[in-house]
């Protein structure tokens, strides 16, 4: 208990930092700093600080991190508690949140009183919030409390959506607005069936707890069908496409990397920890199969886009079903975090989010540069931005799930677990769908590196930014040097739930 | 018929009108209104989950009333933040169609 007692504090410090920057850029005038974007890069170089110590910790002390907020224990309070999972899934939202920054310093770089200067301060103040909300929902241990971590999120992500404030953002941001508040509906209705029943909603109260009954089963079903709908799920992901891709690149990274996870996270958190381990293979079939039907028809649907932006964001939809794929892959009972099919998911969902905000950022700018997107007319862009069209590619490596990348170790596990569990035709859908990421990245690189019918005129783009693509690029390749085996980082804190 | 079954059912309708609004209209105000609908009755849940989960000698359990006030707010920031962007919309789409002219086709609904 020592460990915890001394670094308990930094999870709650996660997720108020984040706070606290907002606060500082309102307080900012007073101050004397003219641009948010200062401030939000001091908030970036804090959460990196908090993140690593909180992994060092992990790895010192191998058990989870625990805080009870203001002394109050559950059931009545609340607690933070940071797993092996947990940890990683910080890393690597911070991670990718300082990339984004970086990359957005330039774009949204403008002082208050400027012209644009509210939406950089909107951009800045709705980027710290959604970061705090995920820390909040990779930390909370009670349903109700990642109730109000999902909707924080949500009421980040929706108006990152609409930043530019054309009538047809404004329509997506509110198609995704719909679709997340009937999911958070559905998720609110089966806590109060949880509530009504266990009279707690501590997720390791509960995990001792559940029995399998119809209200439990007709709870949970509620809640994953809701969060299915946050997370993209096929054949509720109608509202991402247009969202996603009408949002400023900085915006659709974080939205496609990070915030579609979150909902992802905690369906794993309720399949795992508080759907009682008997009999829920049929589910798994079910969420399995539309994971594969995910990848295989919005693969299809990717391959036919003429916009590169739409392109990308069918290619979301299609990776998020293979971490559907993981509930078949892993035996119910036993211990989930130590097989390669638990593994394998998570590098898939880590790996997904280096290589799409990678992609989603490279693509902007390959839009800024040659003032379009149309694929067709991609000509040039591998002279006119050489380093956002290798970080694109560099991307693409990881979605096709070729080696040396993250997707390629993600994709093999994933394989292997459906070898080991024999189920075949995930096999088959799994190298479909590489081979149809192949065909829409190879589609657009051979334009992009074609020489242009005549000559274009280019704009030139901000440095930082194309590095802090090609960053993340790397980040995804560099996945790929992980050992072929169950990571230890990812069990941490996992056996010991009680 | 005791009062608890009687506010579950009543829950249950209202989740039933609230699902079937949220997907039957295209319009967004009538969606908004059916979400709320739908939360009103998930908040009714939890009410009478309170009844049915109250501690012996006590007429209630407080953890959901607490639950119901947060969600609450919850349900209103969103309703809240639902209303201005179709506000915003509607504005962008009466200043197009002005200067638009005779182009006066207001889309779908």
């Amino acid at each position: 208990m020592g460990v915890a007692i001394t670094t308990g504090p930094l999870l709650v410090l996660a997720v108020v930092m984040p706070v606290i920057g907002v606060l500082a850029m309102l307080a900012m005038p007073w101050l004397g700093i003219r641009r948010p974007a200062t401030v939000v890069l001091g908030v970036v170089a804090g959460g990196i600080a908090i993140a690593t110590a909180i992994i060092i910790d992990l790895l010192r002390s191998r058990e989870a991190i625990v805080y009870v907020l203001g002394g109050w224990a559950p059931p009545l309070g609340l607690q933070f508690r940071a797993d092996g999972l947990s940890g990683v899934m910080m890393a690597m939202a911070t991670l990718v949140i300082a990339a984004i920054a970086l990359y957005a310093r330039p774009h949204f770089d403008a002082a208050e009183d400027a012209t644009g200067g509210r939406r950089a301060f909107a951009f800045w103040s709705l980027l710290l919030g959604l970061w705090s909300a995920l820390n909040l929902v990779f930390l909370g241990q009670d349903l109700f409390n990642l109730f109000v971590a999902l909707e924080l999120l949500t009421f980040a992500a929706v108006p990152l959506v609409c930043l530019d404030g054309r009538a047809e953002t404004i329509e997506a941001a509110l198609r995704y607005l719909v679709f997340a508040l009937v999911g958070s509906a559905l998720y609110l209705l089966g806590t109060a069936l949880l509530y009504g029943q266990y009279g707690t909603l501590d997720i390791a109260a509960l995990h001792g707890l559940t029995a399998a009954n119809l209200a439990t089963h007709a709870a949970l079903a509620l809640m994953i069908g809701g969060l299915m709908a946050k997370a993209a799920l096929f054949p509720l992901h109608l509202w991402l496409p247009p969202a996603h891709a009408g949002a400023p690149a900085p915006a659709s990274a974080v939205l496609s990397a990070l915030v579609v996870k979150a909902p992802f996270f905690i369906i794993l958190r309720l399949w795992f920890d508080v759907l009682p381990a008997t009999s829920h293979a049929a589910a798994a079939q079910v969420l399995a199969a539309l994971g594969a039907v995910a990848i295989l028809l919005c693969s299809l649907v990717a391959l036919r886009q003429q916009r590169l932006k739409l392109m990308i964001a069918y290619s979301t939809v299609a990776q998020i079903g293979y971490l559907f794929l993981m509930f078949i892959l892993i035996e119910p009972g036993g211990a989930p975090s130590t097989t390669i099919g638990w593994t394998g998911g998570m590098l898939q969902l880590i790996s997904h989010a280096f290589a799409k905000a990678a992609m989603f950022l490279a693509a902007g700018l390959i839009a800024e540069a040659l003032g379009h997107d149309r694929i067709a007319d991609l000509a040039g862009a591998g002279r006119a931005v050489p380093v956002s069209v290798f970080a694109f590619g560099l991307a693409g490596l990881s979605l096709m799930g070729l080696p040396p990348s993250g997707g390629f170790i993600a994709k093999l596990l994933l394989l292997n677990a459906a070898v080991l569990s024999g189920a075949w035709w995930i096999i088959l859908v799994i190298s479909l769908g590489g081979m149809l990421a192949a065909a829409y990245v190879a589609r657009v690189l051979k334009r992009a590196m074609a020489a242009p019918a005549r000559a274009i005129e280019t704009r030139p783009v901000a440095r930082i930014s194309e590095w802090s693509a090609l960053g993340l690029a790397l980040g995804a390749v560099a996945l790929g040097f992980v050992p072929l085996q169950p990571l230890g980082m990812l069990a941490i804190g996992r056996a010991a739930l009680p | 018929m005791s009062g608890t079954l009687i506010f579950g059912l009543a829950a249950c309708g209202l989740v039933g009108c609230g699902l079937y609004g949220a997907f039957a209209h295209a319009a967004p105000v009538r969606r908004v209104l059916s979400f709320n609908l739908l939360g009103a009755g998930v908040f009714l849940l939890f009410g009478v989950a309170a009844r049915r989960g109250a501690a012996a000698g006590l007429p209630g359990d407080p953890v959901p009333q607490a639950l119901v006030i947060t969600g609450i707010v919850v349900a209103f920031a969103a309703t809240a933040l639902a209303l201005t962007l179709l506000r915003r919309l509607a504005a962008i789409r009466a200043a197009e169609r002005s200067v638009g002219g005779l182009r006066d086709e207001p889309k779908g609904r």
